[in-house]
């Protein structure tokens, strides 16, 4: 049997409220088919299944909100059953599994090794922690060799009961409004970046990049399509960024203990919603797609993303962001990345600016890219190439 | 279509975009995307809208001429004639 958990949507995701179950016990499901709705901070969410199989039991009743990792139902497995069940839970129990698909085997293994170097515990310690799910690697051992014991963890408890005491104190005080939708996807957005400001030490690189080669590209391509065919620039600025993530790996990746590069680039379009925040969807595979493609994807997935109806997918597999002021509004913006993500690019509007090219002044259009990377993972000579590869695909529009 | 059914249907798919905002308040002369707080990709889509409800086609090159709500319904009225 493979338990299958409440996913966790990105960084920010602790809960979700099971709203109603897709498919029922017997069923037979494949991947991608949605079992569930799920109402999260971002909206209300169609959850997809990654296994094959068929439903064994239901283990949340509707309405129920529980905590991301929590097991939701059951499904036996077609054509493996007999394979341990120990191997079958360990991946799906990884909270924040970015792709739970290919990477599965491998991941349980790499897991358990940082467990080992970074956290000795007694085996004590370790349970206390993980029945009130403390983060071991958040505690500084006083035990030999710096090894955790029961009463460093009870310690920590203790700690946090205080703080959260404090907390419910605070509600008590001022108490809690019935959250709008802007309100919680503020909160969303207020979890992440924190978190990123946090742990993530940025570095920031900039590079102009004239943009009129790919800009009358588009023109003439354009001037021979119906309005509904057209493409927007953005559109090459998104396929350019994934064919240079080809040549760079380590930017479409992510921090988990060390860097874990993503096969596929699913690129995490920020799209601003009117009522405030923003909400970041995945373009996936993104340089698999041709321009058209990658057009199809935004008129799918803007409109749903504004209205708050994404794919559990679109949410948490992005393997790399993108942010895109867009025409008439700041030249330049550094992003913050979205953890565990390693890297953001930021597009500051196009406008008309003095270029210098080979001796001689002209007016073109150009735009300030921007990349913020994750120290940790990458350095600066890695996003400076990246930013390079990035100005040469631009000024080759047709190969895109 | 006289003006005020140009107008009357600009209202509604700018209304459809931007469900926020109250389209019907435009001044004659005001940016409608910047009053409005419209991007480049619902730009798209209002014109989009606008080919279907109305069967006319902006080409690219006419973007800039049908920024305020002034210009859009006189660009409207004479491509409708």
């Amino acid at each position: 049997m493979i338990e299958f958990l409440m996913p966790s949507l990105g960084a920010d995701m602790e809960a979700g409220t099971l709203i109603e179950w897709k498919k029922k016990p017997g069923d037979t499901v494949k991947r991608g088919d949605i079992i569930a709705e799920v109402e999260t901070q971002k909206g209300l969410i169609e959850i997809e299944v990654f296994d094959e199989g068929i439903i064994g039991e239901l283990l949340i009743p509707e309405g129920a909100k529980v905590p991301v990792g929590t097991a939701l139902a059951l499904i036996n497995p077609s054509g493996i059953a007999s394979e341990p069940e120990e191997e079958e839970k360990i991946p799906e129990k990884k909270p924040v599994a970015l792709q739970p698909t290919e990477e599965r085997i491998l991941e349980p293994i790499s897991l358990e090794k940082t467990e080992e170097i970074h956290t000795k515990a007694s085996p004590f310690a370790k349970r206390i922690a993980f029945e009130n799910q403390i983060d071991l690697s958040l505690i500084k051992g006083t035990g030999p060799e710096g090894a955790i014991t029961k009463e460093d963890v009870e310690k920590t408890l203790a700690q946090r009961d205080i703080t959260e005491k404090e907390k419910t104190q605070e509600v008590a005080v001022a108490p809690e409004k019935p959250g709008t939708v802007a309100e919680s996807i503020r909160t969303a957005v207020a979890a992440a970046m924190s978190k990123s400001n946090r742990e993530i030490p940025h570095y920031y690189l900039g590079k102009r990049i004239d943009m009129t080669n790919a800009l009358t590209w588009l023109k003439e391509v354009n001037s021979k399509r119906t309005v509904k065919e057209r493409l927007l620039p953005v559109v090459l600025l998104i396929k350019a960024t994934a064919q240079s993530l080809t040549e760079f790996p380590d930017l479409n990746a992510i921090w988990d203990d060390g860097l874990q590069q993503k096969k596929d680039i699913n690129i995490g379009f920020v799209v601003s919603l009117r009522s405030g925040g923003i909400i970041v969807p995945a373009i996936h595979q993104a340089s698999l797609k041709n321009v058209d493609e990658i057009m199809e994807a935004l008129n799918d997935i803007i409109p749903r993303a504004r209205a708050l109806k994404l794919r559990s997918s679109e949410l948490s597999d992005s393997t790399v962001t993108i942010t895109n002021i867009g025409d008439g509004g700041a030249d330049t913006i550094f992003g913050v990345i979205y953890p565990p993500q390693v890297a953001i690019i930021g597009f500051g509007s196009i406008s008309e600016q003095p270029f210098a090219q080979d001796g001689m002044l002209g007016i073109r259009s150009s735009i300030f890219v921007t990349l913020a990377g994750d120290h940790r993972a990458t350095d600066g000579l890695t996003g400076s190439g990246f930013l390079v590869s990035l100005n040469k695909y631009l000024q080759n529009p047709e190969s895109l | 279509m006289n003006e005020q059914e140009i107008k009357k249907t600009i209202f509604q798919l700018l209304k459809r975009i931007a469900p926020d905002t109250e389209p019907s308040e435009l001044k004659a002369d005001e940016n409608i995307r910047e009053t409005l707080a419209i991007d480049s990709f619902d730009t798209l889509q209002f014109i989009v809208a606008l080919n279907e409800q109305l069967g006319i086609d902006i080409p690219e090159e006419d973007y800039g001429k049908i920024n305020t709500l002034e210009a859009l319904v006189s660009y409207i009225s004479r491509k409708k004639k």
